[in-house]
């Protein structure tokens, strides 16, 4: 280290003219989630792996289920399968790119750099809201894979393009609402490992647990009872009717309750985990 | 006088652990108070209290006046926080960790930008700046974290251990941007290990141990409190450890002690003694392989001040 330079070097007592004792303003926060969600984006495309659960991951699903269960289950129609499957993937395939976003909060709590964020004259939930936001575009590549392999998969559009937007936008707030889950479980664990972990026996009963893969008309009743009540039942069933027709109402109300539930459920608990984390 | 901060019987304690058990600490503005103590004496998490991301169990702490608990926010405008693990982003360039830090202080983007140059230019990291921070040496990471902190321009800065794990010419590069930091007004609190750092950059030192605060003074007079400097001496010929041993008791009137294999030290209070002593072991034929003064090691100043050595082992820095 030199000591050249000094000239333009920091003068610390500027703090008291440069930034005043300004609270925090609502402006001000939204450029700092902006600026978080940002440094969340170039980590992301930084590490390309860290996009397989939004694209190699749903085109697996979606040819396994259509290719090897299809024709068993929908009356021999693979065709009619990936009409019925599609939009119901876009539950699980949401809880499951979900789990991600607590992991890599996790990590980086660990590595310190959330340190400096406390540190700084930020509201304290900017650097969560900053990553959930991020996650964003995670959906957008998201459905636009999903989208884009089952229109070469063969499926048809029958409902037109504008209640399929509504379906994707849907998702998209439905994504953002779930993925406090996986924030507040990645605040209160002490490993990225043990999030996935503890994310994975939320996710699979819940995708599982629904109408994603066949009616639920053919299950047991105590099982019928918690599809019923399960989140990804009411969005799979509002995605499923905007895109290939069916009953909307019903489950869209459900869905938008339930994303209301867990934002004003897990916001506050990520929030306070998050807080209490030393 | 004014100071740029102050705390007042901080005590937090983690399950079983008692990480403070009533600590005061305070500067005046522009000063830089050194606090040295061993690992788990609980210096960490004072900092991490002055720098409101812990809160103290009792207690109470200002900065910059304005009160840590209740005017955290103000705060956070006040300060400027190196921590223990350089809490830099990995995966970001140097460049874009320090534009971020910007904007996240509202600077606009071009200010940013130009906050980012300016520093990088400053911590000799201007080559790196477009490659990801997981590139650069322990050292680079030290100043780029250092960097990070003086975006906002702070006038006070929390430094927790910076140079922990750097080699000896990285550690005197860091403790010439600790001055330079310095001499532009900030106030600066240092946690360190070393007396030695300590004594080349604060103006006073409190030490600390198990939570408590010990002892405080200037380094003057600490040193003359832990009893000056220590000489060490090896002989060549390791069957004249006994001749040196009688020379220096004679000399120095203290038992000086076998720190290592056929390595004798002891206390030097009087600097008129060096001489003597070259003289005294000349005469005597004795070569020496090792003739070296040194400020007491940490071990040493607690061994002096509470009798044992240091309790390093059986509790682990919290948090």
């Amino acid at each position: 280290m030199t000591t050249t330079d000094l000239g333009a070097a920091p003068t610390p007592r500027a703090i008291s003219a440069g930034r005043a004792a300004a609270p925090p303003r609502p402006a001000n926060s939204v450029r700092h989630i902006v600026v978080l969600a940002k440094r969340s984006l170039i980590k992301t495309m930084r590490t390309p792996e860290a996009l397989i659960d939004v694209t190699l991951q749903p085109i697996i699903f979606l040819g396994m289920f259509v290719y090897i269960f299809g024709g068993a289950i929908a009356g021999g129609s693979q065709h009619a399968y990936l009409q019925f499957l599609l939009p119901g993937l876009f539950g699980q395939t949401i809880a499951m790119a979900s789990v991600a976003l607590g992991q890599n909060l996790n990590a980086d709590i660990e590595k310190g750099v959330f340190d400096r964020f406390r540190s700084l004259p930020i509201a304290r939930s900017a650097p969560l809201v900053g990553a959930v936001a991020a996650d964003v575009v995670r959906y957008l590549i998201l459905f636009t894979v999903m989208m884009g392999v089952g229109l070469l998969m063969g499926f048809d559009v029958t409902n037109g393009w504008v209640p399929v937007l509504a379906a994707l936008g849907l998702s998209m707030g439905f994504a953002l609402c779930f993925g406090w889950i996986s924030v507040f479980v990645g605040m209160i664990v002490r490993t990225s490992g043990a999030v996935q972990g503890l994310m994975f026996l939320l996710v699979l009963p819940l995708s599982f647990g629904s109408n994603t893969f066949v009616p639920v008309d053919t299950m047991p009743g105590w099982l019928q009872a918690f599809v019923k009540v399960n989140p990804i039942t009411h969005l799979v069933g509002a995605v499923r009717g905007l895109m290939v027709g069916g009953p909307v109402q019903n489950h869209l109300l459900w869905t938008l309750l339930w994303m209301a539930i867990l934002l004003v459920v897990f916001f506050p608990l990520a929030l306070r985990a998050y807080r209490r984390r030393a | 006088m004014t100071y740029a901060f102050q705390a007042e019987g901080l005590t937090k304690r983690f399950g079983e652990t008692q990480a403070l058990a009533g600590v005061d600490l305070a500067a005046r503005e522009g000063t830089v108070l050194g606090v040295l103590g061993p690992n788990g004496a609980g210096k960490t998490t004072a900092v991490r209290i002055l720098a409101t991301l812990l809160r103290p169990d009792s207690g109470h702490a200002q900065v910059g006046g304005y009160d840590v608990l209740r005017q955290a926010h103000l705060v956070r405008q006040t300060i400027g926080l190196t921590g223990q693990y350089a809490s830099v982003d990995e995966d970001l360039t140097g460049t874009q960790n320090l534009v971020m830090i910007g904007e996240l202080l509202n600077l606009s983007q071009r200010d940013a930008r130009t906050r980012a140059a300016e520093l990088l230019q400053w911590f000799d990291l201007r080559e790196a700046a477009d490659r990801m921070a997981k590139t650069y040496s322990g050292g680079m990471r030290r100043r780029l974290d250092l960097a990070a902190s003086l975006v906002g321009r702070p006038s006070v800065i929390f430094l927790d251990e910076p140079t922990t794990g750097l080699d000896p010419a990285k550690r005197e590069e860091m403790w010439d941007v600790v001055r330079n930091v310095v001499s532009d007004g900030a106030t600066v609190l240092l946690t360190t290990q070393y007396l030695e750092e300590a004594d080349a950059l604060a103006d006073e030192i409190s030490v600390i141990d198990r939570g408590r605060v010990i002892a405080h003074d200037t380094p003057d007079g600490l040193k003359h409190v832990v009893g000056g400097q220590r000489l060490r001496v090896r002989p060549t010929d390791p069957a004249r450890v006994d001749d040196v041993r009688a020379i220096l008791a004679d000399l120095t009137s203290t038992t000086p002690e076998e720190t290592s294999h056929h390595e004798l030290t002891a206390r030097v209070d009087d600097d008129s003694l060096l001489p003597a002593l070259v003289q005294r072991i000349s005469a005597a034929g004795i070569t020496v392989h090792e003739f070296s003064l040194h400020l007491p090691t940490l071990d040493e100043v607690f061994l002096t001040l509470t009798g044992r050595a240091t309790a390093d082992d059986d509790t682990q820095e919290a948090a």
